[in-house]
């Protein structure tokens, strides 16, 4: 088993934090993660993009080009490597920044309001939260009980508003990925 | 051992520098390197430890030197701008034999570059990168695990030869975050006594001591007789380095081998899963790994190189560096083909395989 994801999408919107608690659920789950991050002149408001390889064996090289998954928070993020997604892969895209569909025939593709979803709960903050949801509830990638624990080890005594947000943002998800 | 953690390559190599008895630590920040100071300025006062911010990378050397003077598990990092400020430090450290861990996280050069990863620093790290006749010992991890695997080995090199040691990482393994299981922790006893092995020459209040003397730590010696006395010992620890210090990975070498590479690093990743595809379709390609860079792994690759040996592939991040220890240690038996990228660009394992699949 190996899967390459991609997660992208304008700095600040939490594509990179997708990939970490993928990556660290994984990791518990006995596996082998990488979680390479761009590291150019990203902000606040450009773009961010991380790959990150989950295997049950040793992971060689952590480059990704041709994803598995993509995870696309914003239209950018779309354009930039819908193309590249494998033939047979899957795409879960944020539909609130996403209007154009990729029209690609085989590629699987997942629309969800997350930014809607995230206002919804109360906090616009657990937009990326719903995606992990989606990957979760679609492909069982790791346990949803595998990055509550790690949720509530980093944000259970700092903020537990925001860790609660985060898990109904998730469970959000995986109701939308369990459907699809 | 205990559990694995999630970590970039930066603040692992910061961690295990910690457990493993640096309590002096000097740098200046610049990325692809920043996570490292970052680490070490928050965890360092926690273990009662120095960190200093510098004002230039000259500073920080130059402080490098003057605790490892003292006998102290003493470290500094950057990136190939910064290390080649470093080099009159380093030099003058050679110089005086002093033992120092120096960590480069390479990035995309020459001048200032940009902050992607590369290996453009081959050259300067494995030649010594001073002025002067000297070597340092250089390490290239290729994961997380194994970059804070280094610092550890890197310290207690360092103490054995009293020489410097080069961590030869870049951008991409400086911001990877993989697990890693880090080795215990060191007392505070165990570190007390690493630091009086050094105290037949180090700087050290021995007022108590029956034979108080003082030592004199230094790299000017005006009398050439001298000098070359003092050049010639270094040379001997050199000598006994390369018989006793080289390390590598072999991976997939067989005696079907049909192509024979060579690669350290980043590069080396990206080679395995190249190979790996390869092994698919029922080519053998085989693969050394240089871990120390100097000393070089020439024997092995003189041993892994067999009759059904085509062609010899060297793939670096740069112009071509290596292939010229590459060359030597192949003396012309066969060509040596070469697969470089440049600018902080890094070369994919399905351009590896295209390359491989036309040489072959």
């Amino acid at each position: 088993m190996k899967i390459e994801l991609i997660c992208s999408g304008f700095g600040g919107q939490g594509a990179l934090t997708i990939g970490k608690f993928l990556s660290l659920a994984a990791m518990k789950e006995g596996k082998d993660v990488s979680w390479l991050p761009s590291y150019g002149p990203e902000m606040r408001g450009g773009t961010a993009n991380v790959a990150v390889v989950i295997s049950d064996k040793q992971i060689a090289s952590p480059l990704v080009s041709h994803p598995d998954w993509l995870v696309a928070l914003n239209k950018p993020s779309v354009d930039k490597f819908g193309p590249m997604i494998k033939s047979g892969g899957l795409m879960i895209a944020n539909s609130d920044m996403c209007p154009d569909k990729l029209e690609r025939e085989n590629v699987e593709e997942i629309y969800a309001p997350m930014l809607s979803i995230a206002n919804e709960i109360g906090s616009a903050k657990v937009l990326n939260m719903v995606s992990l949801g989606v990957i979760i509830g679609k492909t069982g990638i790791v346990k949803f009980e595998t990055v509550e624990k790690d949720l509530k080890e980093i944000l259970g005594k700092k903020n537990p508003a925001l860790l609660e947000a985060n898990l109904k943002a998730i469970a959000k998800g995986i109701e939308i990925g369990g459907k699809s | 051992m205990a559990d694995k953690v999630l970590m970039k390559g930066n603040e692992a190599i910061a961690e295990a520098a910690l457990r493993a008895g640096c309590r002096l630590y000097f740098a200046y920040p610049i990325t692809p390197q920043s996570e490292l100071i970052e680490y070490m300025s928050k965890m360092m006062p926690k273990v009662g430890g120095t960190f200093v911010q510098s004002e230039s990378e000259i500073a920080a050397i130059n402080m490098v030197y003057g605790a490892s003077g003292c006998g102290k598990r003493v470290m500094t990092s950057s990136s190939s701008p910064g290390i080649s400020l470093k080099q009159e430090g380093i030099s003058y450290i050679s110089g005086a034999s002093l033992p120092a861990v120096v960590v480069n996280v390479v990035r995309g050069g020459p001048g200032l570059g940009d902050i992607q990863p590369a290996q453009g620093d081959y050259y300067q790290a494995t030649r010594g990168g001073g002025h002067g006749d000297y070597r340092n010992i250089v390490l290239a991890p290729s994961t997380v695990q194994e970059f804070a695997d280094m610092a550890p080995l890197a310290f207690d090199l360092a103490d054995k030869y009293r020489i410097v040691v080069l961590i030869l990482s870049d951008g991409l393994i400086g911001q990877m975050m993989e697990p890693v299981e880090f080795q215990p922790a060191k007392t505070e006893e165990e570190i007390e006594k690493l630091g009086k092995q050094h105290e037949s020459w180090c700087m050290h209040p021995n007022e108590d001591e029956p034979n108080h003397h003082h030592h004199i730590i230094n790299s000017l010696e005006l009398d050439p007789n001298v000098l070359s006395d003092l050049v010639l010992n270094l040379e001997k620890k050199y000598i006994e380095i390369e018989k006793t210090e080289i390390r590598f990975e072999e991976y997939n070498i067989s005696p079907d081998n049909e192509i024979l590479c060579v690669a350290y690093g980043t590069a080396a990743r990206i080679t395995k899963s190249a190979i790996e595809e390869l092994k698919k379709e029922g080519k053998s390609i085989g693969l050394i790994r240089p871990i120390t860079l100097w000393p070089f792994p020439t024997e092995a690759i003189k041993q892994a190189f067999n009759q059904n040996v085509k062609k010899i592939l060297t793939l670096e991040l740069n112009l071509g560096q290596m292939i010229d220890d590459v060359r030597l240690a192949i003396e012309g038996k066969v060509p040596v083909d070469f697969i470089g990228r440049v600018g902080g660009l890094v070369f994919s394992p399905e351009e590896v395989k295209t390359k491989i699949e036309e040489i072959l």
